[in-house]
């Protein structure tokens, strides 16, 4: 929103700023992250008062998916990412299910359900410890983890929490392989799965597999619910102040995920909007991409299905490959707090304690109110989210029929149109396709990091991560940590 | 240098006789050689268009761990993904360890290197106010290791960035050596992403022996010296005529589009997360270790003709 962008105007400038006036800091790479992102941010009295995100890299897939077969579309478009392959996967089969007129039966919708669920997982654990807690969690003194970011605010944690960090984060990197080990049960391999297809997924489950999904996902389960959800609030509780950093838009998206029935049309978490603090069904027709700030030819404001993607560098005014997704032409942020808001799920134990509150009721996550839009905010979501998530994984894989069919058979259509609107880990991802003479006329794929990590749109609006950098305090340029503590929480 | 010998022969899965290992390295050679290797060489891991597919995959690895990897048998300078350093710190990092280290640092490559637009297609860092790009990268990082792994297909042969229309001029490790005249001797680990064990076995014969026997692809003979399909378990189906018509039918996989009579890998034998499962098993092959991965192996559920 623009009042975001004013200044902030304070009065307690830190004695470098105040000597320097408005003083420019780039950071990029900002590792940590998936790809190659550069923050660029403008800091006057301490604190962040304008921001840009450049993605850095293009690789074209749009532009490489045209004239192919419609069914390889799944298999070229996951290796768009290799830490959420499944989201791409899925959303691009839900296009072409559209496309092709098909729906999978129960056992191949649970085993998509399955197979995206151990992703998130894997994603979720992988993300918290390896990519966003070295920013509070100080690692052993050897590469990787030194050089890093230090000054006397940087890390809190007290020793033996800090220690216990450590330790897990040896373990978090366990329970994510054995999360990649349960989703290639079914899916073949991880990264890049080859079980899932127009029409359902390619195997038949049988009780050994399920038996082998349910015993690891068990054992994620123990550590999510009695270590990694604790030890978020644990850490938050010592970095209270990041509640209050990181705000952004305060507009939510979520495609839903998680189908229910084999139509696709209820979801564990919900489809929907939260726009200027009200609650509305998605109109998956008002999503538009913006390019006057990216290095794209000026075809703009074009809904998906109409979109082009021909990259244009250099540009005036552009900063990025990467396009400024809107909803109804407004930024949207999407991800774990995304979805945790929408959806509204009834909240863990250990939230609940957090919050204050000792009550049996169930909590509902806007109980967090204001805190939620936060740093902090965003890690406990993702925490939140993945609890959930692997204890319905269970709970699926237990209504699998060993030896049912998972796969309906359907011939190209000579042409078609066809929408996948599905959720990868960090964010609603959706692909569009446009079929004639059995071939892909057309394929756009917005991802979440468009829409969070996007920069300034046609009406030069900030995205949601350039809006989130604003306010947030900067004491030290050589040591921006609170800059990149801001962009992982995004997972972008 | 932490990994043993016996150690290195488990994460190849291959009894010593199998890999040949007892007539090249007989043990006074070998700890001579972990004497050599001691001290934990430096690794830049550095990534230009590519999906993180790579990296993740290598966190999968279980023999070593990946946290003995990291913390006893390698000393990783620069990596984008695991990295703590940020910014100007960590590409600080990266150069110190080329001037420290030069001749004496190994390079991984990750991804494919796009040369249209001076490469501007895929900007990495900022360096004292100016943009770095992959290209910048792998010529001169390049130029001053001591050898270069490429990892995965984009590294090795361009893979999905340069398949048509190439439309960033996206080119492999060897591409650009080679126009550039670049003589240090580059290692191709393909596969999309390529199995952990490939890449870490692949390390251990650097570190503990030197570079392995390379097939004409760059590719060591050790991992992608066998077709899939001569030693695929399905392989009996396709003999006698049994093939599979649509997914979860029992049959050779060959008319659902198996690309494994091209292919030369040892899925069939290694398989994948820990052997949970391998992509046969549960589908078909897609070629994803070859050239031209592809534009030469679509459709992908096709039959090859």
């Amino acid at each position: 929103m623009a009042s975001c962008l004013t200044p902030s105007g304070g009065k307690k400038a830190a004695p470098a700023a105040a000597a320097a006036g408005p003083q420019k800091i780039v950071v990029d790479p900002v590792t940590r992250i998936e790809g190659h992102l550069k923050v660029e941010v403008t800091v006057a009295g301490g604190k962040v008062v304008d921001a840009k995100t450049t993605g850095g890299m293009f690789r074209g897939f749009e532009i490489i998916l045209k004239g192919r077969d419609p069914r390889d579309a799944s298999q070229i478009s996951q290796r768009i990412c290799g830490v959420c392959p499944t989201g791409h996967c899925q959303a691009s089969v839900l296009a072409l299910d559209d496309a092709f007129g098909v729906t999978p039966p129960t056992n191949g919708r649970i085993i998509r359900n399955l197979i995206l669920g151990a992703n998130y997982v894997q994603s979720h654990i992988l993300h918290f410890y390896h990519l966003a807690a070295l920013d509070y969690v100080k690692g052993p003194e050897i590469a990787p983890f030194v050089p890093r970011y230090d000054g006397p605010d940087v890390y809190r944690l007290p020793k033996a929490v800090n220690d216990a960090a450590v330790k897990q984060y040896l373990k978090a990197l366990d329970m994510r392989m054995k999360a990649q080990e349960a989703l290639a049960i079914f899916g073949g391999r991880m990264p890049h799965v080859q079980g899932v297809v127009v029409g359902g997924t390619t195997e038949k489950p049988s009780a050994d597999m399920i038996v082998d999904y349910v015993w690891r996902m068990k054992e994620i389960q123990k550590f999510v619910h009695e270590t990694y959800v604790p030890t978020v609030y644990q850490v938050a509780g010592v970095y209270m102040d990041l509640f209050e950093v990181g705000t952004g838009c305060k507009n939510f998206l979520s495609t839903g995920v998680f189908p229910l029935d084999n139509e696709d049309k209820t979801h564990l978490l919900k489809r929907g909007v939260y726009t200027e603090g009200k609650d509305y069904p998605l109109d998956p027709m008002l999503i538009r991409e913006q390019v006057k700030h990216s290095w794209f030819e000026n075809y703009t404001n074009l809904h998906p299905f109409e979109g082009r993607t021909v990259p244009m560098y250099p540009k005036s005014g552009a900063y990025s490959f990467i396009k400024a997704p809107r909803y109804n032409g407004k930024p949207h942020e999407v991800g774990p707090l995304a979805r945790m808001w929408i959806t509204n799920p009834p909240v863990s134990d250990h939230a609940k304690r957090f919050l204050g509150v000792s009550t049996s009721k169930e909590v509902p996550f806007r109980a967090l109110g204001d805190k939620a839009f936060s740093i902090m905010g965003r890690h406990a979501a993702r925490a939140e989210e993945c609890a959930l998530i692997v204890d319905k994984c269970i709970e699926w894989a237990m209504q699998l029929k060993p030896g049912a069919a998972t796969y309906k058979e359907a011939p190209i259509p000579a042409s078609s149109k066809g929408m996948g609107l599905n959720e990868a880990p960090r964010g609603s991802v959706t692909h569009w396709i446009v079929i004639k003479d059995k071939k892909i006329d057309n394929y756009q794929v917005v991802s979440p990091t468009l829409w969070n990590a996007g920069p300034r749109d046609d009406k030069d609006i900030p995205g949601p991560i350039e809006q989130a950098l604003i306010g947030a305090p900067v004491p030290d340029p050589k040591n921006p940590v609170n800059v990149v503590r801001v962009v992982r929480a995004f997972d972008p | 240098m932490s990994l043993s010998r016996r150690e290195f022969i488990k994460l190849c899965g291959a009894s010593a006789a199998g890999v040949g290992l007892s007539q090249l390295a007989p043990a006074p050679i070998v700890e001579a050689l972990e004497k050599a290797a001691a001290g934990n060489p430096p690794v830049v891991w550095i990534m230009g268009q590519g999906c993180t597919g790579c990296s993740v995959s290598i966190l999968n690895t279980v023999h070593p761990t990946i946290e003995e990897v990291l913390t006893k048998i390698i000393s990783m300078k620069f990596h984008e993904t695991v990295m703590a350093a940020s910014g100007e710190l960590a590409i600080e990092a990266m150069e110190k360890t080329a001037e420290e280290y030069p001749g004496k640092f190994y390079l991984v490559v990750e991804g494919s290197i796009p040369t249209d637009k001076d490469g501007m297609y895929c900007q990495v860092g900022t360096y004292h106010g100016n943009t770095r790009t992959i290209l910048t990268e792998v010529v001169e990082l390049g130029r001053k290791a001591a050898a270069v792994a490429a990892v995965g297909t984009d590294a090795c042969y361009g893979g999905i960035p340069a398949a048509r229309p190439n439309p960033t001029g996206a080119k492999s490790v060897m591409e650009i050596f080679k126009e550039y005249g670049i003589k240090t001797p580059v290692i191709n680990i393909p596969g999309c992403p390529p199995n952990p064990d490939w890449m870490v076995g692949t390390l251990a014969h650097v570190l503990l022996y030197g570079i392995p026997e390379l097939d004409e692809l760059g590719r060591p003979l050790l991992f992608y010296g066998q077709l899939i399909h001569d030693n695929c378990p399905y392989r009996g189906y396709f003999e006698y005529g049994v093939f599979a018509k649509k997914f979860g039918d029992e049959g050779c996989r060959y008319e659902l589009g198996c690309k494994g009579p091209e292919t030369y890998a040892d899925c069939w034998k290694r398989r994948w997360n820990n052997g949970v499962n391998w992509c046969v098993q549960n589908a078909l092959c897609i070629g994803c270790v070859q050239p031209d991965f592809w534009d030469k192996y679509e459709p992908i559920y096709e039959s090859l003709g």
